[in-house]
């Protein structure tokens, strides 16, 4: 394998006109961020998907693992207090 | 937490080799579960090797026929016969290339390297679709090539969004959607040859003619003789067989050829009332196999043609990884030299 060839891949991240935040769009590989940023130009936005791109070198990215998905977002299920439907308000009071 | 788990199923089930057969039967449950829900299964769960082995094997030979799908078009960009014909077929092209990389990029989740997949093509141990070794012999083909073959990609590849696997499936949302504009101009390049002088009209009929067949064979050999289609089925990474999806093209395309004013070469081609489709001919599935096999009129061209690009480029892409290299090394020495200059100023 010729790892002085092998082009390192990046994650291309797109934030549309009226998007509020980029959003992950794909993948390609380049040799470099600048010619990343060039070919996620010509790759992800040919039908003006967005006004702005983020590319992430892949190897920088750290996952939360799938099998540990349970206990790792347990906290979130056993405080319903974290949201406002859990509090009960009185009929009629306004602007809450 | 996790520990305490694997100490306690190590309790109750005695034995090293136990408990690792019980994890196995575990993690295939929760795949089989997974896919009977119709949710996605993504890059870092478990999956079965063979079900993770056939859609690298399909993805990649999806990917290497839209690498390789270029080459019949390509042929026609200078020789377009309108600069407005000519803009749309390299944005087509464009998109192909795209559509490749899209792909590739889905495969890479799995686990191989796209250099790897490449090697493979070029080295004729992966394949991919049989349609692009057929050759483009008039600019009427370029349209023929848009309608009934973009047509049929469209057909197999709808169903390929609700795929089981994620990566797959969102890759295939992103090429539906720009494969729809390829079928349309492809259909109104026809239309306009079809209603122009009686020379344009024969050549428009007779792209249909030789198209038309291949383009059936696209979706593969009849179900008793498809030998991935019922796992691929069950696990959902195919969603119908290819004999539906083959009728459901049919069906689509005999009110479309009349509006175009051109006709389906196959004499067989009738309503059948009954069963609610159109009958048509039998394939030559002798014709497929042998394309398949690499005897198709264009299999040598195409594959001739990737190589060298590949190897002829290699300089190239040398050159970008050395000055990569170069420039990782660059920004550092930039940054001392101005932080040497506020510091002096």
């Amino acid at each position: 394998m010729s790892s002085s060839t092998e082009w390192p891949l990046w994650e291309v991240f797109v934030r549309s006109r009226r998007g509020l935040s980029h959003t992950h769009a794909g993948s390609l590989h380049a040799p470099d961020a600048e010619m990343a940023l060039r070919n996620a130009r010509d790759l992800y936005t040919r039908r003006s998907e967005g006004v702005s791109l983020w590319v992430v070198p892949a190897a920088a990215i750290t996952a939360s693992s799938p099998d540990e998905k349970d206990s790792f977002f347990e906290p979130a299920g056993d405080k319903p207090y974290r949201h406002p439907t859990f509090y009960d308000i009185p009929e009629g009071v306004k602007h809450l | 937490m996790a520990t305490a788990a694997a100490q306690k199923a190590a309790e109750t089930e005695p034995g090293g080799a136990g408990s690792a057969a019980a994890r196995a039967a575990e993690q295939q449950a929760a795949f089989d579960e997974a896919v009977a829900a119709d949710e996605r299964i993504e890059p870092r769960d478990w999956m079965p090797d063979a079900y993770r082995t056939s859609l690298i094997r399909q993805i990649a030979q999806h990917a290497h026929s839209e690498i390789i799908g270029m080459q019949p078009e390509a042929n026609w960009i200078t020789r377009a016969p309108s600069l407005r014909r000519k803009a749309i077929l390299m944005a087509k092209v464009q998109d192909e290339a795209g559509h490749g990389l899209y792909l590739y990029s889905a495969a890479e989740t799995l686990g191989v390297s796209r250099d790897e997949l490449l090697d493979k093509l070029h080295s004729g141990r992966q394949k991919y679709s049989s349609i692009f070794n057929y050759p483009t012999l008039t600019w009427a083909d370029v349209g023929a090539i848009g309608w009934l073959v973009d047509g049929a990609a469209i057909t197999n590849q709808v169903p390929l969004c609700r795929c089981s696997y994620g990566p797959y499936a969102r890759a295939m949302i992103r090429v539906c959607k720009e494969e729809s504009f390829h079928q349309r101009q492809g259909y109104e390049s026809l239309l306009a040859l079809s209603r122009g002088t009686q020379a344009q009209h024969e050549m428009a009929q007779d792209a249909v003619n030789r198209w038309w067949w291949p383009s059936l064979m696209m979706f593969g050999p009849p179900d008793e003789e498809s030998s991935h289609s019922e796992q691929s089925m069950t696990w959902k990474i195919k969603r119908h067989s290819n004999d539906e999806l083959r009728q459901r093209f049919v069906d689509i395309c005999v009110p479309q050829a009349e509006s175009l004013g051109l006709t389906l070469p196959d004499p067989d081609l009738k309503w059948n009332e009954a069963r609610g489709h159109h009958d048509f001919g039998p394939i030559d599935w002798t014709e497929f196999w042998d394309v398949l096999k690499g005897n198709g009129p264009c299999n040598d061209q195409r594959i001739t043609q990737r190589r060298r690009a590949h190897e002829e480029g290699a300089w190239v892409r040398e050159a970008a990884a050395a000055y990569a290299t170069k420039q990782a090394g660059a920004p550092r020495a930039d940054t001392a030299a101005t932080a040497h200059g506020e510091a002096t100023a």
